[in-house]
């Protein structure tokens, strides 16, 4: 399979894949040797689905302890999983003998990395870092300068990125380099897009975040256990171990459990009360017409068997089927572009940092195609038009003086007044 | 030198042309030459021989451009095609739905592209499948955004398309010229063709003509008027503060030699300054990129659709950079200047309803209470 690799790719790259793939590679041979990839068929696959056991009670465990702590200590996970998966992609295609001979390079990754993130959060979180410090008159000088300045100082970090690249071109690394450059913007682009969506999703409120993330670790799970028992033909030549069999159980399975996680999670306030501003204490607020309960008369011939007369459903279940319907079919083509990608640079895993999964990335390739679809559909089919109170409410504080705020409250209060006065 | 000379006014008669007939067509010439410059990118880094097993690439490419296309300018133009349909209900409601729905459109346009992608992997080219599709969204990257904020400079008011257009146009003749006659020392690796001397001298030429031909474009209300619509007519308003002129007096060793007691000084000549000295230092790292780019992947030129100078993108490299710098300062440093109280109650007033209306003034008085309870 090493045969037709392109010229340039030196020995010690493919000394390091291979040794990569001595260490995790071992399991499947035997099922190659049967002529077919299938988990069926896989005699070893009882070993291998322990380990995978292990790591993924480790993960989730910790993760629900993450959710019980609060917004903003999810999005510090998410921060932390980001630099990890950046750190994986930055190594993956770098030629270790070229890096000697440009040792700045590195150093310009995490420059555009740290810019990216200033960029990003700065934007997502300046309305809720303006509401935390509202009160205090010095803060809030000094934070709303900033965010005033925020694109100029974030444009001017990348453009000295820029010329700093320019500056460093070697004559005959340039090739090399400007791979380089664009697999950086690559990386930022896809590990920055979905994570600013997710941290977004946070801070409208847990569910929003949870309840994808869930449906897709389902959909996996399901996935895996309905290969397992059932499968047998193949679902498409990219991933070679998925199959039909386990691509509908797992479908079945995920819009069943939406429907039913939605009832479960919706009734949590933690979950499902939006944050506006930074703090972490516990949370009140008016759950907002989907996450309260409408009766739905069922239909005759249910009744009869069951005692049930009507059951109790939240809008927001209606949503949720959507997201199951999209987790189920739409975002395991992210999990074909990673098996792609894989296949197309000869790589085994993207890292090696969790036991029999391989790396962050290779276990958060759905979530990202599910992060953003989340993102999207809440802001075009669930917020209501208030919408557009929050955010002018939000230019108000940033934009204007305490005096000013004054004026403007007064002012308004007036032309209201005289709105009422002349209707009555 | 000819050749350039005579391309090159070709390109400054049209473009003057676009100009006066207004936003709309300037838009459209945007437009077009994004498309070819997109046109010309794309075409650059295929392998004629892989490409014929793999028939749809060039299809699923248009497609990818066609939504970024239908997202940056969705976006930028929403509030003025709402503005220019807001006088007939039916198109109003058509357009508001079309602008509710606009990004998940454009997302399941994309996920149909990126489906579509993966569907078509065939199993020899995955590598060099997965580098054309890296390869589009760089290019409708770097194209649509610079075209973005070209724009949306341009509905800010013509001026500020303009004006860094033009800098960016001096500063390459100016150092062209300087290299002609002058130039001695390598400037650097990357472009042999430029030296110290042009570079320099380019800059000081940039930066006074910044500050007189602002002077000049200023004094037009069809360059710095803003358009709220998509309209095409004639534009009246009332020019902005940095438009009018305010009169500094001249210190004493200059009255003395001339007789001028004072000069009129457009507010935004200072400004003109600041993007002067970006066009002159910073924007050249533009050329360099494409220089460095060319030299790394073995092209001379990016295309060859204009005689002389190569292709669009050679024309546009510098451009691009200075287009993005516009936008950012003028956002920053130029119409932040225009927060205020009207402006706000104004923005209350036309996009809320009553009851919306209410609920803001109940929440701004609930931040307010909190905060004279706490400071109290």
């Amino acid at each position: 399979m090493q045969k037709d690799t392109s010229t340039t790719a030196p020995s010690t790259t493919s000394g390091r894949i291979r040794h990569r793939k001595r260490s995790n590679e071992v399991i499947p041979e035997v099922s190659k040797a049967n002529g077919t990839q299938l988990l069926v068929n896989d005699k070893s696959k009882y070993k291998s689905m322990l380990i995978r056991a292990y790591s993924s009670i480790w993960m989730i465990g910790g993760f629900i302890l993450v959710i019980y702590m609060g917004h903003l200590y999810i999005t510090a996970m998410v921060v932390v999983i980001q630099i990890f998966m950046a750190k994986e992609l930055f190594n993956l295609l770098r030629k270790s003998h070229e890096d000697r001979q440009l040792p700045g390079f590195r150093l310009l990754n995490w420059h555009f990395f740290f810019t990216a993130m200033l960029f990003v959060y700065g934007r997502i979180l300046s309305p809720r870092l303006v509401n935390t410090v509202t009160s205090d008159m010095v803060l809030y000088r000094l934070v709303s300068s900033l965010i005033k300045y925020h694109t100029v100082i974030c444009y001017s970090l990348y453009i000295s990125g820029f010329m700093w690249f320019i500056l460093t071109l070697k004559k005959k690394m340039y090739k090399y380099q400007f791979g380089q450059y664009a697999w950086t913007h690559m990386i930022l682009i896809v590990v920055f897009g979905q994570s600013s969506f997710t941290v977004a999703s946070i801070f409208e409120g847990i569910f929003w975040f949870l309840l994808p993330a869930t449906l897709i670790v389902i959909n996996d799970i399901a996935a895996y256990f309905f290969g397992f028992f059932f499968g047998r033909t193949p679902l498409i030549k990219l991933s070679p171990k998925k199959t039909w069999e386990g691509f509908i159980g797992a479908s079945v399975t995920t819009i069943i459990s939406a429907f039913v996680l939605a009832d479960i999670m919706g009734h949590s306030k933690w979950l499902t009360c939006p944050r506006k501003d930074l703090s972490t204490g516990w949370l009140h607020c008016d759950p907002g017409p989907l996450f309260k309960p409408e009766s739905y008369s069922l239909p005759g011939w249910i009744s009869h068997w069951f005692p049930w007369k009507e059951i109790s459903v939240l809008p927001v279940q209606w949503h949720a089927l959507c997201l199951g319907l999209f987790a189920s079919i739409i975002a395991p083509f992210g999990g074909f572009f990673a098996s792609g990608f894989k296949r197309a640079f000869k790589i085994k895993d993207f890292g090696d940092s969790i036991p029999g999964h391989g790396g962050i990335t290779d276990r958060m390739d759905c979530q990202m195609v599910m992060a953003v679809f989340a993102y999207i559909y809440h802001q075009s089919f669930v917020v209501p038009q208030s919408l557009s109170v929050e955010m002018i409410l939000d230019q108000i504080l940033i934009n204007l003086t305490f005096d000013e705020q004054e004026a403007l409250y007064w002012r308004l209060g007036e032309i209201l007044q005289q709105g009422i006065q002349r209707k009555s | 030198m000819w050749i350039r000379a005579y391309s090159s006014l070709w390109m400054l008669a049209s473009v003057s042309l676009i100009i006066y007939m207004g936003h709309l067509y300037i838009w459209a010439m945007v437009v077009i030459i994004q498309i070819f410059m997109a046109s010309e990118l794309f075409n650059l880094l295929r392998r004629a021989n892989q490409d014929k097993r793999l028939p749809k690439i060039k299809l699923l490419n248009w497609h990818f451009f066609f939504t970024a296309m239908l997202y940056v300018y969705g976006r930028i133009l929403s509030q003025h095609l709402v503005n220019t349909v807001i006088s007939d209900k039916f198109f109003f409601r058509l357009v508001s739905i079309l602008i509710k729905y606009q990004m998940a459109i454009c997302y399941f346009l994309y996920i149909a592209g990126f489906v579509w992608f993966i569907l078509s992997l065939k199993k020899r080219y995955y590598k060099y499948q997965f580098g054309q599709y890296a390869w589009t969204h760089m290019i409708l990257i770097v194209v649509f955004t610079q075209s973005a904020f070209t724009v949306a400079n341009i509905f800010e008011g013509i001026f500020w398309f303009i004006f860094p257009a033009s800098l960016i146009a001096m500063n390459d003749v100016a150092a062209y010229f300087f290299g002609f006659f002058f130039g001695k020392t390598p400037l650097i690796k990357l472009s042999p063709k430029k030296t110290w001397e042009g570079f320099i001298g380019a800059s000081v030429a940039t930066m006074i003509a910044a500050f007189t031909f602002a002077n000049f474009l200023g004094r037009f209300q069809w360059l710095t008027c803003p358009r709220k619509d998509l309209s095409t007519g004639w534009l009246q308003c009332d020019p902005d503060p940095i438009f009018q002129p305010e009169s500094i007096p001249l210190p004493a060793l200059i009255s003395h030699w001339l007789s001028w007691k004072e000069i009129a000084v457009l507010p935004v000549q200072w400004h003109a300054l600041c993007m002067g000295l970006f066009a002159s230092i910073i924007a050249p790292f533009g050329g360099f990129f494409a220089s460095g780019f060319k030299r790394a992947f073995k092209i001379k030129d990016f295309g060859d659709s204009i005689p002389g100078h190569g292709g669009f993108t050679d024309r546009m490299d510098c451009q691009m950079v200075m287009a993005v710098f516009v936008y950012i300062y003028h956002q920053s440093f130029v119409a932040a200047q225009d927060y205020s109280v009207e402006m706000f109650l104004n923005q209350i007033m036309r996009n809320l309803h009553s009851e919306e209306q209410l609920v803001l003034y109940k929440k701004l008085g609930q931040i307010l209470q909190e905060r004279h309870f706490i400071q109290s």
